[in-house]
């Protein structure tokens, strides 16, 4: 009987995650969960978020209780059909085992590598299988691969995938190849040119949204599609005050509002989140580094580059991705994607749509991508 | 790219990076490179436990031995940072400071304010602190709050070597003399580093643990003691928060009250002797600022009101541990309001 | 006149060195009336008497030169450059002082100038000095040329400090570019040097450290100069530090309000009228006429006029407001 048993496993978010706290249920015993429904908060060491049922059924057992550090693909609970004796499901959980994690996956360090191109060390990463039409990750300003946390398994099941930290940020080194999108996109070209990736799909985020869009206007047959979530580049505004607050922000109180407003729920900024950006910040250079990119690409509220006139020229396949709450790129600027772009708007979201509707995104991406 | 460094390899490197930007960053202590003007090897030692070892070879005119006069070499790394060099002194132990204390309170400390903000004094003065050594009465001592009694110091006492680093290169670049304290007992404590140069600010607590149910305020060996007492604590159930002073002075007082806000319990845990030590100045100011919050009296964890004693025994009664900080975490947790 | 010259300095710096030791003369005598009447807060320590030390050593410095003076620095500080209205604000204890009113008389101090405090703790200075030479052997080695100098001011009671004495072995250690100057006057504030000091002469006790010693009649400004001058141009040469002993008197006590019950009969007026620093400078310089007395009267009126206008300006000069309490602890980031 224990195969209609279904265990709710911790999931693993992104590339370094080994162990989960178990935050809160948000559901109860004897709910019927439908897939995609979350199921429970957990915190990783980058970010509290919802764990969606992966699979329906009915919640008989919540085993994790609120406190509970877990390792990734512990029992958090079971479902199972109510034909099910309590006995059996006693039983499933005494004999569960935690698998262990699969070869290579031990290090966070060797997950990750590193490339020098133009001079500048990027660290970079690969998943999934080693055919087909790479999808290639492009964070946006002052982010890190990081930010791809909840996307890059997604995409992982199906195509290969690539994620980098930009020049500047992350840890590539503390160094630009020029702070304008012309210099930047030239860069990640040759970023893939080092890896032998003659096509991928791009998919980006405000500003690696509009070096995205650089890339797909300037290298054409190097592009295959374009997923865009809350892209710079569609328009002139831009809050100042999350870019240059950013920039601006020396201690965790002074930066804990600024990146509230990447989010709609400001509860999604954990204390690591802020400090994991301090670090980075703190880090020689960085500062002036953000400073100087900030201030040729947006500069007091406004955008210096209109990418998106040149991506619709580009006639690539696009989808646009926009959280309606989005604090940092106004949600408008959706109107301007190309005509025929997929275009869409996510409640519950803020700038921060692949973070805070992971599945939605990873859904739109899968169907865009796939198709 | 971080990796996992100890400790004093943070320091070594903190050192190793600021001498290689900086040409005003020298350092001067007794044996930090060690066989000075002997006949065997040179860079011997590399400081009594091998801290510094191997600057030398990388910054040979950086480095100079000192005679054991801390008196002359701690005023004279003063008075080269009040003419225009960024000086480290290491004085070993920071026990020794009874022999060069003017120096430091009577100089250093004054030289911005009594020349009426016309003077900087950008010295650190390395010292190792604490008990655990098996070093006894006068090599072993937490002497934290005789420093951050004086205005003009600023006092530092990491946990991690990712603060170590940090804060030791903040320290450097500071235009302020900086006495910071290395727990020798943390010196083979290894944790994630980057390579790359990064400061820590001064002034700014380290929260390594969440929690809703009581605040737990501690630094040095104290904070890893702290984290103990949470692991035991969470066994009961009970979420502690551990807060990480990191600098003493200036000291953020305003991540412990936050956390004293949310919790409404207090534990100070300092290695330093009780009487006017860290904890009492913590404990007092949340007293004073945040009394309505608390729902029950603050309690202390300090080691007796006695000199270290030497004997293995006798030396761990003194040092406070986790068990002790999670009783005490327990007793605020049984009185007072709801 | 220059044909009437028979002196190591030209007239104008002759001359020069005239209007440093008046200007420290008549800004102590001052000082010595204005506290006896009131006007100034705390405690003075003058250097009336002892011109010659602070003048015939600092003629051999320039700017980047440092020095760590005692708690009887205003001599110091004025042969050194320090600004005269300035420093009497800061005895005033008044904003605009040296100080901005926050050290007071015992540490006017400009870093400018190489001034590195009048220091209320006896022999601290010494170690500061050392590493002021440290620095200033960094600097020659890298931009070459003769090393700046540092040098120590201690007296004769601060020279058995264990930071004086564990300075000269440092100094030596490490060949420092530093002069360690003993002013001995003869008394540890009411204790007799000899009481205090075992070894009767400085140079023996310089030569335990391993360093050159030389001792002169501080009262002679020419003596002073020239043995200065040995002694830094070995520092600047690389040569190493050195202890220079000048014996002195003072003419106050150790502080204003010193009765000096401790002199023997007779001996205040004894060494005002037979061992005045200034008047046999005054006399050497007159004698041989390298320069004229119209010209010391110049800068007679010169020097009584700056002192004026000191005092007018640092009386008139508006106390530090409640706010400077607070500033300048810490940098401001």
């Amino acid at each position: 009987m224990a195969g209609q048993i279904t265990p709710i496993v911790m999931p693993k978010w992104g590339l370094s995650m080994r162990e989960g706290a178990v935050n809160a249920w948000l559901v109860e015993e004897g709910a019927t969960i439908e897939v995609g429904m979350p199921i429970l908060d957990v915190e990783t060491d980058k970010l509290a978020s919802a764990v969606e049922a992966a699979d329906a059924g009915l919640l008989r057992r919540r085993i994790a209780q609120a406190g509970e550090v877990l390792p990734v693909k512990a029992l958090l609970g079971v479902m199972a059909p109510i034909e099910v004796s309590d006995a059996e499901i006693d039983a499933y959980v005494a004999a569960y085992v935690v698998p262990a994690a699969s070869e290579g996956e031990e290090e966070a360090g060797s997950i990750f590598q590193t490339l020098t191109v133009d001079g500048i060390g990027v660290r970079y990463a690969r998943r999934g299988p080693e055919t087909g039409t790479p999808v290639l990750f492009i964070h946006g300003f002052g982010g890190d691969l990081d930010n791809w946390l909840f996307n890059i398994d997604a995409a992982a099941e199906r195509s290969p995938v690539i994620v980098f930290d930009l020049p500047g940020h992350g840890q590539s080194d503390v160094k630009l190849p020029g702070a304008t999108l012309e210099a930047l996109a030239a860069f990640v070209l040759h970023f893939l040119d080092a890896l032998d990736v003659k096509t991928a799909h791009a998919v980006g985020h405000s500003l690696g949204g509009a070096i995205a869009a650089q890339m797909a206007s300037d290298a054409p047959e190097r592009i295959a599609s374009i997923a865009l979530i809350s892209p710079a580049g569609f328009g002139a505004d831009i809050n100042a005050g999350y870019t240059e607050g950013f920039v601006a922000a020396q201690s965790r109180r002074e930066l804990k509002p600024v990146l509230e407003q990447l989010f709609a729920d400001p509860a999604s900024v954990s204390r690591q989140m802020i400090d994991d950006l301090l670090k980075y910040k703190r880090m020689d250079g960085v500062e002036p580094l953000l400073a100087e990119l900030g201030a040729a690409l947006f500069k007091d509220g406004r955008q210096t580059a209109r990418t998106v006139d040149a991506l619709a020229a580009s006639g690539k396949p696009v989808l646009v991705i926009w959280g309606r709450d989005d604090r940092v790129i106004p949600s408008a600027h959706a109107a301007s994607a190309p005509a025929g772009a997929t275009v869409k708007l996510l409640d519950g979201a803020g700038h921060m749509a692949m973070l805070e509707k992971a599945h939605e995104v990873n859904g739109a991406i899968r169907e865009f991508v796939g198709g | 790219m971080a990796r996992k460094i100890s400790m004093k390899m943070a320091i070594n490197e903190a050192i190793d990076q600021e001498m290689t930007r900086d040409p005003t960053v020298i350092m001067m202590g007794e044996d930090i490179v060690g066989g000075a003007g002997g006949e065997g090897e040179k860079d011997a030692w590399g400081g009594v436990l091998g801290v510094t070892k191997g600057l030398y070879a990388k910054h040979p005119d950086k480095l100079l031995d000192t005679p054991l006069s801390e008196s002359a070499y701690i005023g004279a790394a003063i008075g080269a940072a009040a003419s225009g060099m960024r000086p480290i002194a290491e004085l070993m132990f920071i026990d020794f400071m009874g022999v060069c204390f003017d120096q430091i309170f009577n100089q250093a400390a004054k030289f911005r304010y009594m020349f009426g903000g016309k003077a900087e004094t950008p010295v650190v003065i390395r010292a190792m602190v604490g008990a655990g050594f098996r070093a006894a009465a006068q090599h072993s001592q937490m002497l934290t709050p005789i420093f951050t009694h004086i205005p003009g110091l600023k006092v530092v006492c990491p946990s991690t070597p990712y603060d170590t680093k940090g804060l030791l290169i903040q320290s450097i670049r500071d235009n302020d003399p900086v006495i910071f304290c290395e727990h020798k007992n943390l010196y083979g404590f290894e944790g994630d580093v980057p390579e790359k140069s990064y400061t820590v600010p001064l002034g700014e607590a380290n929260v390594p643990r969440e929690g809703k149910d009581v605040t737990i305020v501690a630094y040095g060996l104290m904070a890893h003691r702290a984290l103990e007492a949470a692991d035991l604590l969470a066994k009961d159930g009970i979420e502690a928060e551990v807060i990480d002073l990191r600098t003493l002075s200036p000291l953020d007082m305003d991540t412990v009250l936050e956390s004293v806000e949310k919790t409404g319990r207090l534990v100070c845990v300092d290695e330093a002797n009780p009487r006017c030590n860290i904890a009492t100045d913590v404990s007092a100011q949340v007293a004073m600022n945040a009394f309505g919050a608390l729902k029950a009296q603050i309690e202390m964890v300090a080691p007796p009101h006695v000199p270290v004693p030497f004997s293995p025994v006798l030396e761990d009664l003194y040092i406070p541990s986790g068990a002790q900080i999670a009783d005490a975490a327990r007793r605020t947790l049984a009185k007072g309001k709801t | 006149m220059p044909d009437n010259n028979p002196f190591p300095l030209p007239k104008d710096e002759l001359l020069d060195a005239y209007r440093r030791m008046r200007t420290i003369r008549e800004f102590e005598e001052r000082l010595h009336v204005d506290f006896a009447r009131g006007d100034i807060p705390g405690f003075v320590h003058l250097y009336a008497g002892e011109e010659a030390a602070a003048v015939g050593i600092m003629k051999h410095l320039w700017d980047g030169d440092h020095i760590a003076s005692t708690h009887r620095g205003h001599g110091h500080c004025i042969a050194k450059g320090v600004d005269v209205v300035a420093m009497m604000k800061e005895i005033y204890g008044k904003k605009g002082g040296a100080c901005e009113g926050k050290g007071g008389s015992m540490h006017i101090a400009d870093l400018s100038k190489g001034m590195m405090g009048a220091n209320g703790i006896l022999g601290a200075g010494a170690p500061l000095v050392c590493g002021a030479a440290l620095a200033a052997k960094y600097r020659a080695k890298q931009k070459g040329g003769p090393s700046d100098v540092a040098i120590s001011f201690v007296g004769d009671g601060a020279s058995n400090q264990g930071t004086f004495l564990e300075s000269l072995n440092l100094a030596a250690v490490w060949n420092l570019p530093a002069i360690f100057v003993v002013e001995n006057n003869g008394y540890a504030e009411s204790t007799a040097r000899d009481y205090g000091t075992a070894v009767d002469s400085y140079v023996d006790r310089a030569a335990g450290f391993g360093l050159p010693g030389i001792t002169v009649d501080g009262t002679d400004f020419f003596a002073v100069y020239e043995a200065a001058g040995e002694v830094i141009r070995r520092a600047r040469e690389g040569g190493g530090p050195s202890l220079l002993e000048c014996k002195m008197v003072r003419f106050h006590g150790h502080f204003e309000g010193d009765a000096q019950t401790y002199r023997a009969k007779g001996e205040l007026e004894d060494i005002r009228a037979n061992r005045d620093c200034l008047q046999r400078f005054t006399q050497a310089i007159l004698g041989a006429k390298a320069v004229s007395e119209a010209e010391l009267q110049a800068i007679d009126r010169d020097v009584l006029g700056l002192i004026e206008r000191a005092v007018a300006e640092a009386k008139a000069a508006p106390p530090p407001d409640a706010a400077d309490l607070t500033t300048d602890v810490y940098v401001r980031y």
